[in-house]
């Protein structure tokens, strides 16, 4: 991922929408966009789009962190909107109450491979994928990979010596952007694109070294 | 056409030539089909797979269909769209396509080509507007709609012509300003904008390559090349809908056929193409 963590600096007094948008960080879990000098955006948004299948229209309400990472270079936002972005998100972090980091690499695997899932033309009840290999590279033999992440590719051997690897990707798959202030990749765990359980399998496939990933 | 199948049909002075000698000809053309194949197989595979279909795009088909609505009487007031003003007066479609969306005062508002000629149909042929709005689109294996192949028809005719969305009136420019708005705005379950997946050189979802819509380079090929024959869908496919597509893999709700956001997105790409040219419509995987 291009964007890298900002560093501490001195908080920054900024204009007008970064300030509606701390207090929207402030408040609850959606919040609408101020639309102040948009040029009707919020109408012309509420009059385009209709409901469909599982996609209703509340969909189009952003959280504080979509509407504040709505920019063409997120990574230039301030220091302190970039911190909170990452401290919000740790927040919403749900570890495996067991502490147990992973499932099976196969289901993994599978998970990783599909793209069915929350899309108007998904069946609501069909087992959601992660789209995985959609943006990255993770299994040595899978070739049809994409590049908008970085490459997963023996990605057990890349955490050696790092204790605290497994609670970090837990962090990633969860809510990336805890770490990653407006990173491109969904959150899986946050927003409930995938459950626990499937969270666990997708772990799997990144740590056991019997999964393709590291073989 | 594919390798496997062997030389192309022959023309009439090489068909001359295959009849007086045929084991030789035959030779020389499945020599020459194997030379181009092993051209064909260094390449970028995607390249080679439209120039190979370049010369039969299907598309063809859809225009000439659509020549036919365009010139036919049709609709209950029984008359021909050669008087549909798509920006250059009535009747003119010579670059017409290469600069819409735009504003058009008997409106008061920025249409692009699908609306505009939704608004030709509705006027001048006295059709139903909420019935052409409810089906813009063929479903997968149905006959293309009336209004698909007047968007191939129209693009054909700017087909070589630059790119030139206008921004003068302040309508024009208020819509540039939404679209990009738009394109950058995340929401959604996967927290998805256009940019999201269109924001940077050279990235991939799987195998299918991107393009880069902040960037004119992007924009340009993007831009000149809808509507295209869609090989996927067997179908000549239009800008909006492809807008739309894009928006249902965003995990948004569905874009409404000749909405404002999408005329916007439209009117953002297209002015980013500026300087670009049209070759549409063309062939898409």
């Amino acid at each position: 991922m291009r964007r890298r963590c900002a560093g501490k600096g001195p908080p920054v007094r900024t204009f007008a929408p970064v300030a509606l948008m701390m207090l929207a960080l402030a408040g609850g879990a959606t919040a609408e966009r101020e639309e102040s000098g948009q040029g009707g955006l919020a109408q012309v948004i509420a009059s385009s789009f209709r409901a469909r299948g599982q996609a209703d229209l509340d969909r189009l309400r952003q959280t504080p962190m979509q509407l504040a990472c709505s920019v063409a270079r997120p990574d230039a936002l301030p220091a302190d909107v970039q911190q909170r972005i990452r401290r919000d998100a740790l927040q919403t972090v749900r570890f495996p109450p067991d502490g147990r980091w992973l499932g099976e690499w196969q289901r993994g695997e599978k998970i990783a491979q599909s793209g069915t899932g929350l899309q108007y033309s998904d069946p609501p009840d069909a087992p959601r994928g992660g789209n995985c290999y959609g943006c990255h590279r993770l299994s040595g033999t899978e070739v049809a990979f994409g590049t908008i992440g970085p490459s997963l590719y023996r990605y057990r051997q890349r955490n050696t010596g790092d204790a605290d690897a497994m609670r970090r990707t837990w962090i990633r798959i969860w809510n990336t952007h805890a770490f990653n202030a407006c990173s491109m990749m969904p959150r899986f765990g946050d927003a409930g694109i995938l459950t626990p359980e499937q969270i666990r399998d997708v772990m799997a496939l990144l740590f056991d070294p019997a999964s393709p990933v590291n073989r | 056409m594919p390798c496997v199948a062997g030389p192309r049909p022959a023309k009439q002075g090489v068909r001359a030539i295959a009849d007086r000698w045929p084991l030789a000809f035959a030779a020389s053309a499945l020599a020459a089909a194997a030379l181009a194949c092993a051209a064909v197989r260094a390449a970028d595979p995607t390249s080679v797979y439209r120039q190979m279909l370049a010369d039969d795009n299907p598309a063809e088909l859809a225009v000439a269909r659509g020549q036919e609505l365009w010139q036919m009487p049709r609709g209950p007031k029984h008359a021909a769209l050669t008087a549909c003003d798509l920006g250059q007066g009535p009747g003119v479609l010579a670059g017409a396509f290469a600069a819409l969306p735009r504003y058009f005062a008997d409106t008061g508002s920025v249409m692009d080509v699908e609306s505009r000629l939704v608004h030709c149909m509705v006027t001048i042929q006295g059709f139903s507007r909420p019935e052409l709005a409810a089906a813009p689109f063929s479903e997968l294996g149905e006959p293309q709609t009336d209004l698909e192949v007047l968007v191939a028809y129209v693009a054909a005719q700017s087909r070589g012509a630059t790119i030139r969305v206008p921004q003068g009136a302040p309508q024009e420019r208020d819509s540039y300003a939404r679209g990009r708005d738009l394109f950058y705005r995340r929401a959604g379950p996967y927290d998805f904008s256009c940019a999201t997946c269109h924001g940077a050189d050279g990235l991939r979802i799987r195998l299918q390559q991107l393009a880069n819509l902040t960037r004119s380079e992007g924009a340009r090929s993007a831009f000149g090349h809808w509507p295209a024959y869609r090989v996927s869908q067997g179908a000549v496919r239009t800008m909006q809908w492809r807008l739309s597509d894009c928006v249902r893999q965003q995990r948004w709700p569905q874009l409404i056929f000749g909405s404002q956001a999408a005329i916007d997105l439209s009117t953002y790409l297209g002015v980013l193409a500026g300087g670009g040219t049209m070759d549409a419509p063309s062939l898409r995987r």
